[in-house]
């Protein structure tokens, strides 16, 4: 049969709910409405852009019933008053030009909205409307019909940080080479040294104009380097910028004296452009992902609100609102935010934002309920135990790692070596200083003054961030996203690795269904398909879809029994399919397993084992990083698959189980007091304290445009084979950087050689800094680009896996 | 030669103006986004019509 794909969103159409419309192939009902809607208002260009930009629409009803509240929709808006109101949506599904195409046209579906805008890299809409025609939740119903549906989590409604994060060191960039360039131009003619009338005469003039586009540079470009100075001198902590620091002054105000008295023309080029590369070596350490975010928390995947039952009533409520006692009503899809007891309706809840696992848990009412899970059902009715902020979740971010900042304790390599080199370069100038009072008085400020002004450590301050910096981007070409510089030398400092199992080294997608027990026949295999088709339970569709190329026909007797089975008559044969006490004979039960169990004419045939699928060339990683790392398994899961890790894991990985969220960070801290440096692997929220503890936490993600806990990094799923080798290229950065620390050394011992002997003159500062800045930059760029290239290989099969994702890069 | 000072303060005027340009540029927000602009260009403003010249379309 000649496969068709859908028209709106791409995927292939199958037999059983295809429609075809206008000459068109649909896969479902729902991508035909979006396309009639779209048709109806002459929206088709939607389609040519992209070929299939669509999505399948979900059906949900109710969903978004409590923007009706306008207590809880202000909050969601930007900009608010009596005629204008501007929302700001993230829309995931946003990925190509079609997407922008139909977005910024709002305005044609919907007169009432007066215009739309995205912003690709993070995937938001500004929508700007009248509130007085058109209410927010019309708008978030007209986005939900297209396939647009908008992400509105509990964070949304927190104050706003201000969108444009920090701009001024552009803003300092931009003055500091504006200076830069004009004070050069201005003091280039005294360089050549012409005594000649014409330049005498104008002397003055250039002198004084070169030093008023100086002081800005000093007063607003400099700020950061002279307050970080006197921050470390106060906390007596040597960081880099105190010589920094020194330099610059030096330099400013020996220009100053030299320009005022008339005897020179300073070395206010050198100052600037000292500045303007320190500068651009911080811009270029920050990369930062639009796209992603390092800092989430529950807020990120709780909902604002819930539906309230009371006095037989339903109304939308804010989660921080409920109190214990309270009922409310949790529909399929929606997350339950608090611990509750169930009342009311049949429970399959979805913990994989939790745990990595993807296989649904089945609850009855009077069970009790842990908040975080997403129904997958009818709608609940539950009973609060405990509120939102109390909640077996929430209460992991109480805990007094999540306030604290990492980065305050750390100290970096640059940091580190300037501690020295603060010493050695005051006393150096002590030292010529000394010699020269003896011998010549006149020039001992001079040389003083000169040997501070070379050994500015420009080089030095430059040759981190652009090693990190370039480290950073090669890491994001290759799915790895780090949160900042530093974690790259932390990651070199690493001894253990710490993994999590469910959805870390398994993969949450895949699972591995196996077959045990008597033969089945072609015909009970038909039976088995046929009668799983009329089930809607998540084990019956996974066995259902794993079940290729078998036909399937009519049922007769149909029913589903809750929380046992499903039963149902295929022509001859009556099947029982479900768990072991409805559908097996023999009372052995297996509780660490997930099984279905097959029963043909009151007969036990055999059960179908789920299981998780490691995720590929995860084996043989373990294998290759067990000679460098302290390795550790910990898992919330039972150790059902105890016997298969220990046989094929090298012998000195440790594996614990049943581990709960406070377990696991327990666990890191008190390896960490046995001064193992750890990193922690992991994906669910309940990895977030241990990857907060960690000295590296990195977050695996299926689809980085899915949200991941808070974490230093994010690694895309596929290249997590590839940790040993991201470990081994943040070392060699680290040996780079030491590397271009010796080179910037030797720039500095010729510069002293000038200074010392009392004849630095501007042109050679001129010459000298500017060299060797970048001479370090180029000489880091190229052998940072070198290793990477020769540890990873570009040429993986693996590489180029969703052009979704190929296509958020090609943005970088 | 005093039209030295006169052609030097003209260049910085126009020099300043240009840096105040950039700041204005950077403070708008015309760089936070770079992607969406250069698409939202070509988009015409009636793409349909093109469409219907090649694919005849059945009104439903």
């Amino acid at each position: 049969m000649k496969k068709t794909n859908c028209y709106h969103c791409g995927n292939e159409c199958k037999v059983a709910n295809a429609v075809v419309f206008d000459q068109k192939h649909f896969c479902c009902n729902g991508c035909k409405t979006v396309f009639k809607i779209l048709h109806a208002n002459n929206l088709n260009g939607y389609y040519t852009f992209e070929q299939a930009p669509g999505k399948i629409p979900e059906e949900i009803s109710g969903q978004y019933d409590y923007l009706d509240s306008a207590h809880i929709a202000k909050k969601l808006l930007d900009f608010d008053s009596d005629t204008t109101s501007i929302v700001t949506l993230n829309i995931p599904h946003i990925h190509c030009s079609s997407c922008i195409w139909i977005l910024e046209n709002l305005h044609k579906l919907n007169k009432n909205i007066r215009a739309a805008q995205v912003n690709f890299p993070k995937k938001t809409v500004r929508i700007v409307f009248d509130k007085e025609i058109i209410s927010l939740k019309e708008i978030v119903l007209l986005l939900h019909s297209i396939g647009y549906d908008p992400y509105i989590r509990l964070e949304n409604t927190e104050t706003k940080k201000s969108e444009s994060t920090d701009k001024s060191l552009i803003y300092k960039i931009g003055i500091a080479g504006f200076a830069f360039g004009n004070i050069m131009f201005l003091s280039f003619p005294e360089y050549l040294e012409a005594d000649e009338f014409w330049l005498n005469q104008y002397k003055p003039f250039f002198r004084w104009i070169a030093f008023f586009l100086a002081v800005p540079v000093l007063l607003y470009s400099a700020q950061e380097y002279l307050f970080s100075a006197y921050k470390g001198l106060k906390h007596r902590i040597a960081n880099i910028d105190i010589p920094i620091s020194l330099g610059i002054l030096v330099l400013f105000f020996r220009s100053a004296y030299e320009i005022v008295s008339g005897n020179g023309q300073g070395y206010l080029d050198s100052f600037t452009g000292l500045l303007f590369f320190l500068l651009l070596g911080k811009l270029f350490q920050q990369r930062t992902y639009a796209f992603l975010s390092f800092e989430r928390d529950y807020k990120s995947y709780f909902p604002i609100a819930v539906t309230r039952i009371k006095n037989k009533k339903e109304e939308a409520v804010q989660i921080y609102d409920l109190v214990k006692g309270d009922r409310i009503l949790v529909r399929n899809q929606e997350l339950i935010p608090i611990d509750g007891i169930l009342i009311n309706g049949e429970g399959i809840l979805d913990y994989s934002f939790i745990t990595g696992e993807s296989k649904p848990v089945e609850k009855k009412s009077g069970d009790k309920i842990f908040s975080g899970g997403k129904q997958l059902g009818n709608a609940l009715e539950i009973k609060v135990l405990k509120p939102v902020l109390q909640s077996y979740l929430t209460q992991l971010w109480s805990n007094a790692i999540f306030q604290k900042d990492k980065t305050k304790s750390f100290q970096n390599i640059t940091d580190q070596i300037s501690q020295y080199f603060t010493y050695i370069i005051l006393s150096i100038a002590l030292l010529s200083g000394c010699y020269w009072y003896f011998t010549d008085p006149k020039i001992s400020i001079t040389a003083i003054s000169s040997v501070l002004i070379i050994a500015c450590p420009c080089a030095l301050a430059l040759s981190a961030p652009f090693t990190l910096g370039n480290i950073l981007r090669i890491f994001g070409k290759h799915k790895f996203y780090l949160k900042n510089a530093n974690v790259i030398e932390k990651m070199a400092k690493i001894n253990a690795l710490v993994f999590d199992k469910t959805g870390t080294i398994t993969s949450s997608q895949k699972q591995k269904i196996t077959y045990h027990g008597e033969p089945l026949s072609v015909h009970e295999k038909k039976g088995i398909k046929s009668v799983l088709r009329n089930s809607n339970h998540p084990l019956s569709r996974a066995l259902y879809d794993s079940m290729r190329n078998i036909e399937t026909s009519t049922v007769k007797n149909f029913t589903e029994i809750t929380g046992s089975g499903i039963q149902g008559t295929f022509q001859n044969l009556t099947f029982r399919i479900g768990a072991a006490k409805f559908a097996s004979t023999s009372s052995k039960n297996n509780f660490l397993e997930t099984a279905v169990y097959i029963n043909i004419n009151r007969k036990s045939k055999g059960k179908f084992i789920f299981k998780n699928s490691y995720r590929k060339g995860i084996i043989p990683m373990f294998q290759i990083l067990k000679t460098n790392f302290k390795l550790t398994i910990l898992s919330g899961d039972n150790p059902g698959e105890k016997s298969y890790l220990e046989q094929v894991l090298p012998n000195n990985c440790s594996l614990l189980f049943y581990q709960k969220p406070q377990d696991k960070l327990n666990y890191i801290k008190k390896k960490q007091k046995r001064k193992e440096k750890i990193m922690m692997i992991g994906d669910g929220l309940n990895d977030a304290g241990a990857l907060a503890q960690s000295d590296v936490g990195i977050a695996v993600s299926e689809n980085v445009n899915v949200f991941s806990p808070a974490c230093d990094g994010i690694i895309d799923a596929h290249v997590l084979k590839k940790l040993p080798e991201l470990l081994k290229i943040s070392r060699r950065a680290i040996h780079i950087i030491k590397a271009s620390f010796l080179l910037s050394f030797l720039y500095n011992i010729v510069g002293l050689y000038f200074a010392t002997t009392g004849q630095l003159s501007p042109v050679i500062a001129a010459i000298l800094m500017p060299l060797s800045s970048i001479s370090v930059v180029v000489f880091v760029t190229l052998t940072t680009n070198f290793t990477a290239r020769n540890l990873i290989k570009v040429k993986d099969d693996n590489y180029h896996l969703k052009t979704n994702d190929s296509k958020i890069l090609s943005l970088d | 030669m005093g039209v030295i000072y006169l052609l030097i303060s003209i260049s910085l005027i126009i020099a300043i103006g240009f840096l105040i340009a950039f700041i204005q540029a950077v403070r708008s927000g015309q760089y936070e986004d770079s992607y969406t602009p250069p698409v939202r260009i070509l988009f015409e403003d009636t793409p349909n019509e093109a469409i219907h010249k090649n694919k005849p379309m059945n009104k439903s």
